[in-house]
């Protein structure tokens, strides 16, 4: 493995395996925060399914938090060496001639996601793990019901924190515009049939997105 | 019509260079790009002046050796097409364009708009190639069987002329499309099949080694390459190259 890494391809091989492992990863979230909207109890009940099921927290946690750092530091790493590839800056470039602004951009899109997933570790996660392993409170209860569904309506109430999800979410769409297409093209499918996926990566590049956005809007105007 | 030239001016590999401004007058729209810069050079001689280098020879979009970067884009505006073959008439009176040589760290210059582009034939050196007997009994290859599509991929493939305009429009400097091409001329023809996996764990790695940047997909060579050399060829040199990879 850290033998594939030493090579352009597998570098970009292993960058569009992380990218993949992510975009499952942000399907699931999404569908899961989208019953907060249709049904809070069942909501409810998958958070604390998710929160305290052990293959959950110590096996695939683990592997997400692993997959989500070498995703971007792998795409510094590439950003630098890049740079370093490109040695004098022309005087006069045209690159929105031949390429879209999102594929010229991935590191400023992923730039942004970044800063909004420190922002969502310190709102979200931190608090969680705080709750569960420090304070030592398994049950996922307060006052009687469980915490979940209130502690996330709490969060959405500061509109700044609504305006930066929104932000946040854009960005991810623009990382996905390009990016969704781009993974296939790295582990090497571009066929008859990747022509197809076409469609359906900048639906879920603007579906996702759009349906995290509504369900902050959600939140915050239904408190 | 008369133009404005902004042109990269470099006497040496080692100097550096700057951004002059020439004036150009009654240009004919027919002329080839290339027959412009020639208007100017001899302008340039007449006054005693130093003639801008640059690399041509065929002009007719053969050899790929003609590489400018013109308003921003390689070989300029037009589509499809090298430098000697575009024209005049892309261009308005009155313009300014701005000629520059082509830019990456694996391609150094060495003289105003001449770039060195040994690195591609390094590349080729490592793995571009065939070994056939040819001793006297060498096997007719119409002998072969090879399917018309296979035999229309390769031949699409083969048509990149290695001019280095993929590598001049990429943001990162990659090389990957000249090396998809040639990997893949070969990799689609039962001839290329006995030696496919080194050839494409050699080219990768002289290519990584010429300091060539990393694919970001962005398919800006697709667009600029003057041979319509698809990414599917990248997509493919990704595949032989993982594959050859997990064979060891
Ligand atoms: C944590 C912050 C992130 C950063 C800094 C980041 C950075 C990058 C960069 C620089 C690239 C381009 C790499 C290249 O040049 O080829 C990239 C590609 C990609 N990213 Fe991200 N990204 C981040 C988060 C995400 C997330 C959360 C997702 C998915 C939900 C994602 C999905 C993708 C995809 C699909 C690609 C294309 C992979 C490929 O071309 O093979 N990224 N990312
Ligand atoms: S792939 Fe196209 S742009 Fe690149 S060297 Fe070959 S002909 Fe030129
Ligand atoms: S001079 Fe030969 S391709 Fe332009």
């Amino acid at each position: 493995m850290s033998g594939i890494l030493n090579s352009s391809i597998g570098r970009k091989f292993a960058m569009a395996l992380s990218a993949f492992f992510l975009m499952i990863f942000v399907l699931q979230h999404f569908v899961i925060n989208l019953f907060s909207v249709l049904s809070p109890d069942t909501f409810n009940e998958i958070s604390h399914f998710m929160g305290t099921f052990w293959v959950i927290q110590y096996v695939i946690q683990p592997i997400l938090i692993i997959g989500v750092i070498f995703h971007f530091v792998m795409g510094f790493v590439l950003e630098i060496k890049n740079n370093k590839a490109n040695g004098v800056k022309y005087a006069k470039n045209n690159g929105a001639a031949n390429s879209t602004w999102m594929s010229r951009n991935m590191i400023w899109s992923g730039g942004f996601i970044l800063v909004f997933l420190v922002i969502h570790f310190i709102d979200f996660w931190i608090p969680e793990i705080n709750t569960k392993y420090i304070v030592g409170d398994m049950s996922g209860m307060h006052n009687g019901e469980f915490r979940y569904f209130h502690e996330l309506q709490e969060k959405f109430v500061p509109i700044w924190r609504v305006a930066l999800y929104c932000v946040g979410f854009v960005f991810l769409a623009l990382h996905l515009l390009h990016g969704f297409d781009s993974a296939f093209q790295s582990v090497g499918a571009n066929n008859k049939y990747t022509k197809g996926l076409k469609g359906f990566g900048k639906a879920y590049a603007i579906i996702i997105p759009l349906g995290f956005i509504f369900i902050a809007l959600f939140h915050h105007f239904n408190h | 019509m008369n133009l404005t030239l902004k042109i990269w001016r470099q006497k040496d590999s080692k100097a550096k260079g700057q951004m002059v401004d020439y004036k150009v007058t009654e240009i004919s729209e027919h002329m080839s790009f290339l027959e412009m810069m020639d208007v100017l050079n001899e302008q340039l001689v007449n006054s005693g002046e130093e003639p801008v280098a640059f690399d041509h020879d065929c002009r007719e979009g053969i050899c790929g050796m003609c590489s400018m970067y013109i308003n921003g884009e390689a070989h300029g505006p037009d589509r499809g097409i090298t430098t000697c073959q575009l024209h005049m008439r892309m261009f308005n009176d009155g313009d300014t364009i701005t000629i520059e040589p082509f830019r990456a760290a694996a391609f150094p210059v060495i003289k105003d708009l001449v770039v060195d582009r040994m690195a591609f034939e390094r590349i080729q050196q490592a793995g571009g190639y065939i070994s056939v007997n040819t001793s006297g009994n060498t096997q007719d290859a119409n002998n072969i069987p090879i399917s018309k599509h296979a035999a229309d991929e390769a031949m699409d493939a083969a048509t990149c002329i290695g001019c280095g305009a993929c590598v001049a429009s990429c943001k990162n400097s990659s090389a990957m499309l000249f090396v998809g091409a040639k990997v893949s001329q070969y990799a689609l023809l039962p001839q290329g099949q006995v030696e496919a996996a080194d050839r494409v764990q050699n080219m990768v790695a002289q290519m990584d080694l010429e300091g060539f940047g990393n694919c970001t997909n962005t398919g800006a060579c697709e667009v600029e390459c003057p041979k319509g050399i698809s990414l599917e060829n990248i997509a493919r040199m990704n595949r032989e190259y993982l594959s050859a990879s997990l064979k060891g």
